[in-house]
């Protein structure tokens, strides 16, 4: 049986491997961008408000900061408790064009040993869990080591 | 300048985990602070609830729940929420109704009763709730969050662990001389470094705990406390309570993202120090005038940047201002004299008021082993989920 692959949440990114971005919006009217995505209307407080578009977001940014989960989260995130935890990091970036900090997973097997603050990291696509019917597929970040 | 209004009691349930209801905390609470202020609950003309999520319905009502466990009498009844800030927000509802008139007398209560382990969002699939998706898509505890500020003064401020350390140490052997606090041991820096790493660069003891806990005020205005015969009560003189400025550039909880900086050039003052410079403002007074200040040490990192946030040293040197001493007992400004959420562990929206409950011990000359020697004006800091944050200004 072959399993569907539904992203965690809907309309937050799209593509595979190289053509994988995550979506925002942008405000017509003033160019402010908002991830997650704002659909209704443009918070900026000076804007009189155009139409929100959707937009993908860069692909590659700056470690604004970074920790790990070193015990395992409460539910809705989901975990096998039969299983022993698996600590994983998470990665804020900066995206330089877009003027904000967005917040990931890194893709397994990146520790907080591997990364500094000011390093390049991009965006690819990732398996937050699997069960029987369905692989959720999220954004991880990772380091790009002058790729 | 607003005018004042008179702290007539303060009462504090001891933080713990007892595993009683948010209820007994906050009456015990509200009992202890009428007592303080000799006047009885049936002639309280307020009650103002600070809610918590955790009780189910009663939570969300918490001034009815409070004024119901000490017997209805006909008062007034609010009840807010603001995260961690409804303590302050139930305080700044209180205060709005003295000053206009509408109450003499207010008591405020806030409790909680803190499950075990990591907070986490209310049950049910909510993906248009920013808390429930921090959880759902990245597993994004309270702690990592601290982790990553912790992480970010490391890079931009050469902050070290070792400096996170000793906030747990100076506030620990203050919580070791308060009756009320949950943790009443001083911990050592080798005890900190040798507990486990929760979220990097933050360990357990660098991290404060949840709680049960209830604290609660009874205020009034001048004119009442003079007709009370109170001569110089303890004053609270600014309560903030405002929100951040668009764009908001650091990663506030719950938020997966920052708002975006492209269109709008940000404050030159972010969002802490904003709520800290809207007291000063209120107040009329700065940084200089304080005797003391008691802040939401959610973690040790935390309390290095409420020193710089609250200016009482200049950006990046909130590690140079603990190594000095200036923040312990006898320094300069001493900070959480009651030995801090490290020492309490946080009863959400009892935590806020508890704060208020030692700035006017100390303004007294009350606070015994703990008393700062002649204090005169205090300030009280925190910050909560959803652009919630509050600081409380207290004179003699």
């Amino acid at each position: 049986m072959s399993r569907t692959r539904t992203p965690v949440v809907a309309g937050w990114f799209i593509g595979d491997g190289d053509g994988f971005r995550l979506l925002g919006t942008r405000c017509s009217a003033c160019a402010s961008v908002f991830f997650p995505r704002e659909d209704a209307h443009c918070r900026n407080p000076a804007c009189p408000g155009g139409d929100l578009k959707e937009v993908p977001l860069s692909r590659r940014g700056r470690v604004w900061s970074y920790t790990d989960s070193r015990y395992r989260p409460p539910s809705p995130y989901v975990t096998d408790p039969e299983l022993p935890w698996e600590p994983y990091t998470l990665i804020a970036v900066e995206l330089a064009a877009e003027g904000l900090v967005v917040l990931g997973q890194a893709v397994p097997g990146v520790t907080v040993g591997d990364l500094a603050v000011g390093m390049e990291v991009e965006v690819v696509p990732g398996v937050l869990h699997e069960d029987a019917e369905t692989v959720w597929t999220t954004w991880q970040w990772r380091p790009t080591r002058g790729r | 300048m607003t005018e004042d209004v008179a702290v007539l009691g303060v009462g504090l349930h001891p933080w713990g985990k007892r595993g009683r209801s948010f209820v007994e905390y906050g009456a015990a609470a509200a009992r202890a602070a009428l007592a303080d202020a000799e006047l009885d609950w049936r002639d309280i003309r307020s009650i103002v609830g600070a809610d918590t999520v955790r009780g189910g319905y009663p939570g969300y009502v918490a001034g009815a729940t409070f004024a119901k466990a000490l017997g209805w009498q006909g008062a007034r009844v609010t009840s807010v929420y603001a995260a961690c800030a409804s303590g302050a927000q139930a305080i700044g509802a209180a205060r709005a109704q003295i000053l206009a008139g509408l109450a003499e007398t207010v008591l405020v209560v806030g409790a909680d009763a803190a499950p075990k382990g990591f907070f986490r969002p209310a049950g049910g699939d909510r993906p248009d709730d920013p808390d429930w998706l921090r959880f759902r898509v990245l597993g994004a505890t309270n702690p990592t969050y601290f982790g990553l500020y912790a992480r970010r003064r490391m890079a931009l401020h050469g902050d070290t662990p070792e400096d996170f350390a000793q906030v747990k140490v100076k506030n620990s052997a203050m919580g070791a001389l308060n009756p009320h606090a949950r943790y009443r041991k001083r911990v050592t820096a080798q005890e900190v470094a040798a507990s486990a790493v929760v979220a990097d660069p933050l360990r357990l003891l660098d991290i404060c705990a949840t709680s049960d806990g209830g604290a609660a005020l009874v205020l009034s205005s001048m004119e009442f406390a003079r007709r009370h015969c109170v001569a110089e009560p303890v004053r609270i003189r600014a309560v903030s309570t405002v929100t951040p400025r668009y764009p908001n550039t650091v990663l506030d909880l719950p938020d997966i993202a920052t708002d975006s900086a492209v269109a709008a050039e940000p404050a030159a003052e972010p969002f802490r120090a904003s709520i800290a410079t809207a007291a000063y403002e209120e107040a009329g007074i700065g940084p200089e005038d304080l005797s003391l200040a008691e802040v939401y040490d959610l973690s040790t990192a935390l309390e290095l940047q409420w020193y710089e946030d609250l200016g009482l040293c200049a950006e990046g040197e909130g590690a140079k201002l603990l190594r000095e001493g200036a923040t312990s007992p006898g320094g300069r400004i001493p900070v959480n004299a009651s030995g801090g959420l490290a020492s309490f562990g946080e009863a959400v929206p009892a935590q806020a008021i508890a704060q208020v409950c030692e700035l006017t011990w100390q303004l007294r000359g009350f606070a015994g082993e703990r008393q700062i020697a002649d204090a005169r004006v205090g300030v009280s800091a925190n910050q909560g989920l959803f652009g919630h944050g509050s600081a409380v200004i207290a004179v003699r």
